[in-house]
């Protein structure tokens, strides 16, 4: 029957098997050494150099969240690239910015992303978004030996929760663990000073159009104190990457759009170099 | 007892063959129709849950009628292989005709293989392609054979004496309107010549849409927008149905070449009359 298998061109058992809805469950019997947890790697004095990608920040508000990332990847103190892209998204309603090891992030996100499409077309409904959140977080988890080793990713996934009606937004760690943030969330080298921009910032009854500019104002404040994140850069025509997600599902901001806000941006703080100023008291 | 009977191979592939076609005439029919955007499958299924069409890849619809639990499984089948096939190397490189010839080998060695029942199965893969010239649409009967179809498909029960209707009255270039209407027509159309209503309720409509601007051109057709078409067929050429405006000459032109088939339809009848065993 196993040479009959073989010899005809028919599906392999693994694929008629019935049962699992997750496509990473079906790689794990019928190709396991395509998963991204299963290599191992031989032990090595010192980090491995790679490009590793950068800031990321999220904010929510009535209505959506908005989640977006700066442009750059470093490879020690160099600059690796300055138009990465760090946010994808996920599925329909909801999107995963990431930032860590560039090229285990991308195949992450690739796995991520038709783990969601997956069990989608098999169960003919989508995962909760809680239930992406988990998914995601197992998959970081996968990760641990490489991330032992410096080759860390770690996500922010925030999204339109369908059933309760509101954007929300996960955090997570190097160990896979989840968290789920109120308002506003960062990730990455220059996440310190973005989540303090956030914070004097943000408000809980932000419009759309505040929410984008807010995170292209947090992604400035990174990029002015974290040598690793990149700012708007305008000889390139380089913006960051903005993504709002509501209840009509994913959109990404045009060049245009987010070149419009960045530009408006750097033109008041080419009087007020530190941004806008929160009150005192 | 113990002693078996002789049973000629030729005798043991009709019998086999006879099984599985008796158990797809059990279900109801289902069409696959070419329209101006893309693919539309119509099919009569009073269940809301259980589909017998479904996405499979971005710019592939899986379409089956038989037994439930095996092209449930079949189509599970599929969408592992495209998912891995797109996994491994590029989205572009999943294609119709990999999945069909999957398919059909599939299909061919339950069905020769004495140590198993034949699946009774008959589906139909298509593919929604840049243009009308790139669409394509494979019928996978119960043995392992593969029909290339074009304009028109029908499987299940009584699929003969549909597709002929088909094939006589489908044109290239039909609004969505135009194409679910003729399907609803011939799917309507009993075995003895009469003709039935089917409510809309009953009907599960799905496009492959070129048009759409998402990567995944699969959609269903359920409620308002159903009925919505079901209506715009009924005036005839009203410019209700958005996305078939430009098709409005066309909506004209399709009662006067309904009597008079064009030479698109004539061919497409003989061969899939041929294929027919």
């Amino acid at each position: 029957m196993e040479a009959n298998t073989r010899s005809t061109g028919r599906l392999p058992a693994a694929f008629l098997t019935p049962g699992s809805s997750s496509f990473m469950d079906f790689l794990s019997h019928h190709s396991p050494d395509l998963l991204p947890g299963n290599r191992s790697l031989p032990p090595l004095q010192g980090a491995i150099e790679a490009p590793h990608g950068t800031t990321i920040v999220a904010v929510t508000f009535p209505g959506g969240v908005v989640l977006a990332g700066d442009r750059r990847a470093t490879m020690g103190n160099m600059i690796a690239q300055r138009d990465i892209e760090k946010v994808f998204p996920a599925d329909e309603y909801s999107a995963v910015g990431i930032a860590g090891t560039a090229g285990l992030a991308v195949e992450m996100v690739k796995l991520f992303q038709l783990e969601l499409e997956h069990f989608e077309k098999v169960e003919g409904v989508q995962l909760s978004l809680e239930g992406k959140a988990n998914r995601l977080s197992t998959m970081i988890r996968s990760n641990l030996a490489m991330a032992m080793q410096g080759l860390a990713v770690v996500p922010i996934f925030a999204g339109w929760d369908v059933d309760r009606e509101r954007g929300r937004i996960f955090s997570y760690d190097v160990t896979g663990g989840r968290s789920e943030e109120t308002g506003f969330a960062s990730t990455g080298s220059g996440s310190i000073f973005a989540r303090g921009a956030m914070k004097k910032l943000y408000h809980d009854d932000l419009t759309e159009q505040q929410a984008t500019t807010l995170v292209i104002q947090a992604l400035y404040d990174a990029a002015d104190d974290d040598s690793a994140t990149g700012g708007p850069d305008v000889a390139r025509r380089i913006y960051p990457i903005v993504t709002v997600i509501t209840d009509e599902g994913f959109r990404r901001l045009t060049d245009d759009e987010s070149s419009e806000i960045a530009r408006a941006i750097l033109e008041r703080r080419l009087t007020q170099p530190d941004g806008p100023r929160a009150a005192l008291l | 007892m113990s002693t078996p009977f002789y049973v000629s191979p030729q005798q043991a592939m009709a019998d086999r063959a006879e099984y599985a076609r008796k158990g797809i005439a059990r279900g109801r029919s289902l069409v696959v129709l070419q329209y101006a955007d893309g693919i539309v499958f119509v099919g009569e299924n009073p269940s809301r849950a259980l589909h017998k069409f479904s996405e499979i890849y971005d710019r592939i619809g899986f379409a089956a009628a038989g037994k439930y639990n095996e092209y449930e499984n079949l189509r599970i089948g599929g969408v592992r292989y495209a998912d891995l096939r797109g996994y491994t190397y590029d989205r572009d490189d999943v294609t119709a005709r990999g999945l069909a010839n999957v398919y059909a080998q599939t299909l061919g060695t339950i069905f020769s293989s004495s140590g198993e029942k034949p699946y009774e199965v008959e589906l139909v893969v298509a593919e929604v392609g840049d243009t009308v010239d790139g669409d394509q649409i494979y019928r996978l009967p119960h043995d392992g054979s593969i029909v290339d179809e074009h304009g028109s498909v029908a499987v299940g029960g009584s699929s003969e004496q549909i597709s002929t209707y088909l094939d006589q009255r489908h044109r290239d270039g039909m609004s969505l309107a135009e194409a679910l209407k003729l399907a609803v027509q011939a799917l309507s159309r009993d075995t003895n010549g009469g003709e039935r209503e089917i409510p809309a309720e009953r009907l599960e409509v799905a496009v492959l849409d070129r048009t759409r601007p998402q990567q995944r051109k699969f959609k269903r057709i359920v409620g308002r927008q159903l009925s919505r078409l079901l209506e715009a067929d009924g005036a005839a050429s009203t410019p209700t149905d958005a996305p078939s405006d430009t098709e409005e000459p066309d909506g004209g032109a399709a009662t006067a070449t309904d009597d008079t088939p064009g030479e698109t339809g004539k061919p497409d009848a003989d061969a899939s009359g041929d294929s027919k065993e």
